[in-house]
């Protein structure tokens, strides 16, 4: 058996290789992106000629994915967990198309927020679209629960939901391999309607979605990851959920064969299941990495029943994400720190690489923007958004993907001049051009800097899909031709760039001020490149 | 066996290589290990660190519990003190002298080295001057592993093997530089 040293998310992205797999798509998004990228290096993905280019968006990525299930082929769709919501109407309603080919949407969240405006729990997700839900507890688990997955995706015909947090997506373990199956062949759905959710097909298929989701609670390929075992205590027992399961493992030690404990990692499961546990004991410990999802279930309304601990009567903190020390206290174990930090260390926040674009452009904005006073300026998900942090303080909003077009544009209709956004090149194709056409139409007056970097650079530098195109997309969008301004941002360019920058606000209609330099880290991995294949 | 490591860095400085070279070396002697790391964000110039954690038993937790680590390697001094409630009693620190300076507001040097010096086990190298006479400027990672390598329970010959296996897409050159300076990096600390 061949043993290979791999990240939950490569983990993910070979079992994905090994169980058949014919496309794989995403945008990417901490803590996912490394699941594309794996497959976009990996032998068999070039050998198995398997789809693995980056999408425009999590939306286009999720629809595709499911075209690729359509046609009978096994698809996987990655995403970070507030891609979802990007993704969501696909997602939800392909839960009541149903799929043909197996079809796994992975969802990354971020708790505590590592790279992320927010921490929701994809797992809210799963009961929503009423769909198969897995969480694996560690990398192998992950590896070998994608092969069930398909299998389930495609024997329920339901696309299954994929729950990883950070620590799975970004810890590495060593992965036994499993024999690989081959990809599917072309193959049409029998139903050739089963796709098309007019209201009186979508009502009939709505009710086989509510059947099969009962039936799914009974089912051993979701079950056998879910499993009770008792111990000696009863005065409390412990469910973990995910990844929390070993940070109980590491805590009880040689000692967890006291605790009854019940893991779950696959959802939906058997109400049976959860009075396993709460039969035995007097009190339990629900343990959840991300929302109490599960908590909430069983207190209920009510919560009458036996003494429930965990994130909603403070026992566990209500956010952020679990750690060893976390589950001792809640476990009423001691937690032994080491030294003190001493009080010289200063935090050390991210900033913008030396020689970077985007702060030659904030420098100039600042500039430009000095006259008019504070306030003007909404901006968006990227690289660029440290520019609200010292010494630039140049952003007033960073919300979701694309929101600084249209923030811009309202607060423009409200009255403020000039109305300024900030976005990079990745984030206005992924969700700004529509935001822009809504400006056009209505001839808001608005300014939009497309800090373009010719990459996706807070994530690592993946193929941006509007490199290239950004002048023609707004034209072909309607921005007057005198308005789309291309500049590029180099100290030297300073006394210009501000210069256009002021023509512009002063302009009362749609201006576009594209700052085009190539981002430093992959102009230098490009380098590199070259370099090596002389 | 059990070593639990704490890697500590700016982001850009390598420690994610450190890591993968202890890695491949664990893998090739059957050992179990968890490494969690830190992608994202906070690899654009703020501190980074890896959980890095070996064991002749299977591990659970990706994270290492506070008071548990054997040993903390860190390519910046100022960051090999962010994970001190980390470190158990008996554990020891390893640290390159050099600071990286991208804040307005960072401590003195010398204030930050009287601190490490009162863990009593530490270990203070030059790591950049070392890997400078290597012939290898990038390498003071490589450097740092080699000072740390006595206290990890795995063969030297091992983590050699690794950095081949890790650089060997870049050429010999690549190869015998970090070597050299895996190799320069150890004796400091062995002398």
């Amino acid at each position: 058996m061949k043993r290979v040293l791999l990240l939950g998310d490569e983990a993910i992205a070979q079992a994905a290789l090994d169980a058949g797999l014919s496309g794989m798509y995403a945008y990417p998004g901490t803590p996912s992106t490394e699941i594309m990228e794996f497959i976009q290096s990996s032998k068999e993905g070039s050998e198995g000629n398997v789809h693995r280019e980056w999408s425009s968006n999590e939306k286009t990525a999720m629809e595709a994915a499911l075209g690729m299930s359509y046609a009978g082929k096994r698809a996987m769709v990655a995403m970070k967990h507030v891609g979802l919501n990007v993704a969501a109407d696909g997602f939800i309603n392909s839960a009541i198309t149903g799929v043909n080919g197996g079809l796994i949407v992975v969802s990354a969240d971020d708790p505590s927020m590592h790279s992320s405006q927010n921490e929701q729990d994809s797992r809210f997700y799963g009961k929503f679209a009423m769909v198969p839900c897995f969480e694996p507890s560690n990398q192998q688990e992950a590896y070998d629960m994608v092969f069930d997955a398909f299998e389930v995706s495609e024997k329920f015909k339901l696309p299954v939901l994929f729950r990883i947090t950070t620590r799975m997506a970004h810890s590495r373990a060593s992965i036994n391999l499993r024999t690989t199956l081959p990809q599917k062949k072309l193959l049409l759905p029998a139903d050739p309607l089963q796709f098309v959710l007019l209201p009186a097909i979508a009502r009939k298929k709505y009710r086989l979605l509510l059947s099969s989701y009962e039936s799914l609670r009974y089912e051993n390929l979701i079950s056998k990851y879910n499993f009770f075992k008792d111990g000696n205590k009863r005065d409390l027992g412990v469910i973990a959920c995910g990844i929390s399961y070993n940070y109980f493992l590491e805590n009880a030690g040689e000692s967890s064969n006291d605790f009854p404990v019940l893991k779950i990692s696959a959802y939906p499961f058997p109400k049976e299941l959860i009075k396993e546990i709460t039969g035995r004991c007097k009190a339990i410990l629900i343990l959840e990495e991300g929302a109490p999802v599960l908590e909430e279930a069983i207190r209920g309304i009510l919560d009458d029943g036996i003494k429930i601990y965990g994130r909603l009567d403070g026992t566990v903190p209500r956010d952020g994400e679990l750690n060893p020390a976390i589950v001792a206290k809640a476990l009423g174990l001691p937690v032994k720190y080491g030294h003190d930090v001493p009080t010289l260390v200063k935090t050390r926040p991210p900033s913008f690489c030396n020689g970077c674009g985007h702060a030659d452009m904030f420098n100039s904005l600042n500039e430009a923007i000095k006259p008019y006073g504070t306030g003007h300026v909404f901006s968006d998900i990227g690289c660029y958004t440290l520019g609200a942090l010292p010494p630039f303080k140049a952003i007033n909003s960073c919300v979701d993907m694309g929101a600084s077009v249209t923030m811009a544009i309202g607060a423009s209709d409200a009255g403020l001049f000039p109305s300024v956004s900030v976005i990079g090149d990745s984030t206005f194709t992924h969700s700004g051009m529509t935001g822009l056409l809504d400006a056009v139409v209505k001839n808001s007056s608005v300014t939009i800097i497309i800090s373009d970097n010719s990459t996706t650079g807070m994530t690592g530098g993946q193929k941006s899909q509007a490199t290239g195109r950004l002048e023609q997309i707004c034209e072909g969008m309607g921005v007057s031709r005198a308005h789309i301004r291309v500049i590029t941002p180099l100290r030297k360019n300073n006394a210009e760039n501000v210069h256009i920058m002021q023509e512009e606000f002063e302009y009362k209609g749609v201006s576009v001020v594209i700052a085009s330099r190539e981002c430093i880290q992959t102009a230098a991995k490009r380098r590199r490149s070259e370099n090596s294949n002389e | 066996m059990k070593n639990d490591i704490i890697l500590s860095g700016v982001g850009g400085q390598g420690i994610l290589s450190i890591a993968a070279i202890i890695g491949l070396a664990a893998v090739a002697n059957n050992i179990f290990l968890k490494q969690s790391e830190v992608h994202g964000m906070s690899q654009r110039g703020g501190d980074v660190q890896s959980h890095l954690r070996l064991s002749d038993k299977p591990v659970s937790s990706d994270l290492i519990p506070y008071g548990k680590a054997d040993l903390i390697i860190s390519v910046e001094p100022m960051e090999s003190l962010r994970y001190l409630p980390w470190l158990s009693d008996e554990g020891w620190l390893i640290t390159n002298s050099n600071p990286f300076i991208n804040i307005p507001d960072y401590p003195s040097l010398n204030e930050i080295l009287e601190e490490i010096e009162k863990i009593e086990n530490h270990v203070i190298i030059d790591a950049d001057g070392i890997a400078k006479e290597a012939g290898s400027t990038r390498s003071g990672n490589i450097v740092i592993l080699g000072a740390a390598s006595p206290y990890i329970d795995m063969p030297f010959a091992s983590l050699e093997n690794a950095v081949k296996e890790l650089f060997g897409r870049k050429g010999n050159q690549i190869v015998e530089a970090n070597l050299k300076a895996l190799r320069a990096g150890r004796e400091c600390s062995v002398k």
